[in-house]
């Protein structure tokens, strides 16, 4: 969750129809052929236009896109320019979660410490939608799941569930945390099997040094690399030899300590079609060749010689402006604070593509490729003009100082200034075949984006860095609070472009991560109400909560970029998860570890309980709306009432739709669709609330004449619910039949704002007037009508009681 | 008493940064609001609207105060002091705001004129502080970018110290 929300501005103008948006859209511009599709216009009638600066996204402020169409509708619709500023709630409830994962892993190693294999069993809930791009959160690690191992064994299942929990989409790391707490927790696990160091067991199974480049199994080609050096660097910093006493003397104190680390490498610069990986490869083939992650910028200096970059790279506070004025400073022989950089996008003006936009570090991996090669294009006409104009050979000129002087003769120069803009000014004096203007763009593609294989292999990524991450934490078993009391994290990042930028990301990330391990979660109630709309039932994580890092670097440039660079935003967003969750593992001797750890569900851990959400249980992954009965929770009541007929006369009465039709508190109309099946209108008020509902009833487990049980749902537009209803009839004799019910029912929509001890009430009195109206009946019919098999009771159970 | 209609205007006067401003507001709008569409400055940001995140931090009346918790017909008369306070009329960044930039205490952005508010006023009454102190006074603002590392290396850089624990290496 950024700080700043979605921001949008729509208009609509006829003549030639044309819609432009402006908005905080963070890219890819490939949704811009899902927007142009949805808004049912030629690309070019669909302008977008984004913001220079971005108050953070961290990935989210890819879901805004359903919005954009939205309002550009609304605007259409409604004749005028629409503006939409969502807030905290929208934006906590709607906008956009990290994926939600039950993975399952098993790893084969050899006796000592090889790992053999891999076997993923993962299973995603993508919340309430599956947005593009996903399911591509579960394929970004893919073509990288030996993580930084030499395994070539690997086996990889993915399964979807669709959820009523906000969608997921991109978020830091996006795909990356949920890999490696799969990963690096069973590196985990096979070295306390083994009896091995674990920081021993990840040495023994790295990709050498001299492996690079090196061809994973799934199709990544990881560019370089020296993760035994990260690896050591890290147990340097953190005194690992001392670190371990330390953790012998408090566990003697019985105190709970453990140490965990986590290593794994940073894909940067998506290759596109890795998307596509959740087609099979011949639906693939039928779409057409997917392949690419095309970087874009243009440098054009005017004709006062003054220099501009536009890097089409949507920022949102990683420091893009900084680092592509010192590049283009650079190459032309200028000061940073002498460029200017256009970060804002405007699809009409633009020289943009579909990979456009800030994710998947993106910046420092492949756009400052295209922005470094931009910038060498102009330097050399600059060099070519200045070399006309000094009479040497256009290698002999360099660009320094703010002067295209001759390598060795300082003194003979001409300022770039003027240079430039005899381009503008002069252009028949230019040498000959040279275009006029000095207005260069480059649209590159990393040549090793190829497209996916028919075994689903695919190069996912430009740029592949690498985070080690070691903590030790202390477990306060009277509060459950987990303190970490040392943290190292070492990045290679390659060549580091800026140095402060470079620290901040890692800060950031390192942030996100701990936030992500101890604090942060959408929780929903057992009705799948959300419960954390607000920050200050989300706990962002705070100053005083961040623990103290120590960050350590190695470097092995990247030979796949112009600069030697890699991205590496994500750091340790990625791995401080699963570092941590090692390290409670470790001081609490257990394996099993569900994020975040909160003060309540470690506390119950280190005290050996069983932890259960304070009122409420987690949405379950993979319950089918069918099984609504099992929902924990809710509005539930039991009771019997003595009824005046035999039990074989109550039942037949019980499923006879016109008997239902007039005992059923507020029913309108009731009809049988099937054998088991029944449909009501009903209407119903509820704390003035009053609405009509459509319930839909089916029996099941029919043992006439003693039980059955219904389960049904109802909707209207104040309103829904599931639930589940069973009955019992027993006969207690001279014709009389005690009936047991109970019932369990979830309400959501407005009438579930009034409360459930008011909907409880409610049903109470529904069901009382219901057992009146029957009993009424029983008595004044002795012949009563005949009933087929039917189940109207529970349309006081659901058409009745959840409303 | 007087009374107001909920959608009755009322004539606000304040002096912010100095300058005596006046708009007018319905009795339920926030001061946040009535800063930026109002009086038109900008530089104050809302991020949660309920007092948590502390990016709409201005000093009011000498105290750093959230200011999507007042009402700006509570603040009549007021003296403010904005982000827009802190350099000085041509544009020249305070000791604070240089420290922030050199230290690359900010990311986007968004939180940074709360915590530059909150920082002011703290550094008037700790003029020393410990790390331990300014992450303490930073636990009321919600940073996503930074991790806080460099802002807490920024206020100590204008608080005259040189460097606090070691960190990073």
């Amino acid at each position: 969750t950024p700080m700043e929300t979605y921001g949008i501005v729509a208009q609509f103008e006829r003549q030639p129809d044309r819609y432009t948006i402006w908005s905080n859209f963070q890219g890819p511009f490939i949704l811009h052929a899902l927007m142009q599709g949805a808004l049912g216009v030629a690309g070019n009638r669909l302008r977008l236009i984004t913001s220079p600066h971005s108050g953070g996204s961290f990935g989210i402020k890819q879901a805004m896109f359903p919005y954009m169409v939205l309002m550009a509708a609304t605007a259409r619709i409604l004749g005028c320019p629409v503006k939409w500023i969502e807030d905290r709630l929208e934006h906590l409830v709607g906008s956009s979660s990290a994926a939600d994962r039950a993975d399952s892993v098993e790893a084969a190693f050899s006796n000592d410490g090889e790992l053999l294999g891999l076997r993923f069993d993962n299973l995603v809930n993508v919340g309430a939608f599956v947005r593009a791009p996903e399911p591509a959160s579960v394929y970004r690690m893919h073509a990288a799941s030996n993580g930084c191992y030499r395994v070539q064994n690997i086996f990889v299942e993915n399964r979807l569930v669709v959820t009523n929990m906000t969608p997921i989409g991109l978020n830091r790391g996006y795909g990356g945390p949920q890999f490696y707490y799969a990963l690096e927790r069973v590196m985990d696990a096979g070295a306390k099997e083994l009896g091995i160091d674990p920081a021993e067991i990840r040495r023994r199974n790295f990709i050498r040094p001299e492996e690079f480049p090196y061809s994973a199994p799934a199709g990544a080609v990881y560019d370089s690399g020296d993760y035994g050096a990260g690896l050591d660097k890290a147990l340097e910093l953190a005194d690992y030899e001392a670190l371990k006493a330390e953790r012998d003397r408090a566990r003697a104190e019985g105190k709970l300590f453990g140490i965990g680390m986590a290593a794994g490498v940073e894909p940067s610069g998506s290759n596109m079609a890795y998307v596509t990986l959740a087609q099979t490869p011949e639906e693939r083939a039928k779409a057409g060749g997917r392949s690419g992650g095309l970087g874009t910028a243009t440098v054009s200096i005017d004709p006062s010689g003054s220099v501009t970059v536009r890097t089409v790279s949507t920022p949102a506070g990683q420091g893009h402006q900084t680092v592509a004025a010192q590049v283009v400073a650079d190459a032309l022989g200028l000061r940073p604070d002498q460029i200017d950089v256009v970060t804002e996008v405007d699809t009409l003006t633009s020289a943009w593509s579909l990979a456009s936009g800030n994710y998947a570090n993106r910046f420092s991996s492949v756009v400052i490729g295209a922005i470094t090669e931009t910038a060498e294009k102009v330097a050399t006409k600059i060099k070519r003009i200045a070399a006309e104009t000094l009479e040497v050979a256009p290698e002999d000129i360099e660009l320094v100082g703010g002067e295209a002087r001759i390598v060795g003769v300082p003194d003979k120069a001409l300022p770039i200034r003027r240079v430039a803009a005899q381009t503008h000014w002069h252009p028949a004096g230019l040498p000959e075949d040279m275009a006029p203007g000095l207005t260069e763009t480059t649209v590159m593609n990393p040549p090793m984006l190829g497209a996916p294989d028919e075994a689903d292999r695919v190069a996912s990524a430009v740029t592949f860095g690498y985070v080690f991450d070691l903590a030790a934490v202390e477990i306060d078993r009277a509060t459950g609070k987990v303190e970490v009391k040392r943290y190292v994290s070492v990045h290679d990042v390659g060549n580091i472009l800026n140095e402060i930028v470079v620290e901040g990301q890692i800060y950031g990330g390192f942030a996100h991560g701990v936030a992500g391990a101890l604090l942060e979660e959408f929780v929903y109630d057992a009705g799948g109400n959300p419960q954390t709309g607000t920050f200050a039932d989300y706990l962002c994580i705070t100053a005083p909560e961040v623990p103290h890092l120590t960050v350590g670097h190695v470097n092995t440039p990247s030979p796949h970029n112009a600069l030697g660079a890699k991205g590496m935003g994500d750091g340790s967003s990625m791995l401080a998860p699963t570092a941590i969750a090692n390290a409670a593992a470790d001081a609490l001797g257990t394996f099993d570890i569900e994020l975040p750890l909160t003060l309540n569900k470690t506390w119950a851990l280190a005290n050996g309980l069983p932890y259960e959400r304070a009122g409420a249980a987690r949405a379950k992954v993979g319950e089918g709306p069918q099984e609504a009965g099992a929902v924990e929770g809710g509005l539930t009541g039991e009771g019997s009432v003595e009824l005046s007929a035999s039990p074989a006369e109550v039942w037949k009465l019980l499923l006879d739709p016109a008997t239902l039709a007039a005992v059923v508190p507020g029913c309108e109309a009731l009809e049988q669709t099937a054998p088991d099946s029944f449909s009501a209108t009903v209407t119903i008020g509820v704390a003035g609330i009053k609405g009509t509902y459509s319930a839909e009833i089916d029996l099941r487990d029919k043992r006439e004449p003693e039980s059955v049980r219904l389960v049904g749902k109802a909707s209207g537009a104040l309103g829904f619910g599931q639930g589940e209803g069973r009955v019992r009839l027993e006969a207690l004799g001279e014709g009389k039949t005690k009936l047991t019910y109970s019932y369990r029912a979830n309400v959501g929509g407005k009438v579930a704002a009034v409360g459930q001890r008011m909907l409880g009430t409610v049903t109470k009195i529904l069901i009382g007037q219901f057992f009146k109206g029957l009993d009424r009946r029983l008595k004044s019919s002795a012949d009563g009508p005949s009933g087929g098999s039917g189940g109207g009771f529970f349309a006081r159970l659901f058409g009745g009681g959840r409303k | 008493m007087l009374r107001i209609k909920p959608d009755q205007k009322q004539r606000i006067t304040l002096t912010v940064n100095g300058k005596k401003m006046s708009g007018f507001a319905e009795p339920r709008m926030l001061l946040a609001d009535f800063l930026r569409h109002e009086l038109g400055l900008f530089g104050t940001h809302l991020g949660c609207e309920h007092g948590v995140c502390g990016a709409c931090t201005v000093i009011i009346d000498e105290a750093a105060t959230r200011s999507c918790l007042r009402y700006a017909v509570q603040c009549d008369g007021a003296e403010i002091v904005t982000v827009e306070g802190l350099a000085d009329s041509e544009g020249k960044l305070n000791a604070l705001q240089k420290a922030f930039n050199e230290n690359g205490a900010l990311q986007c952005g968004f939180c940074t004129a709360g915590v530059l508010m909150s920082a002011t006023k703290f550094l008037e009454e700790v003029p020393k502080p410990t790390d331990h102190e300014i992450r303490d006074m930073l636990s009321g603002h919600i940073c996503r970018c930074t991790g806080y590392e460099q802002i807490v290396a920024a206020i100590r850089q204008a608080s005259g110290q040189e460097s606090g624990e070691a960190s990073g290496q």
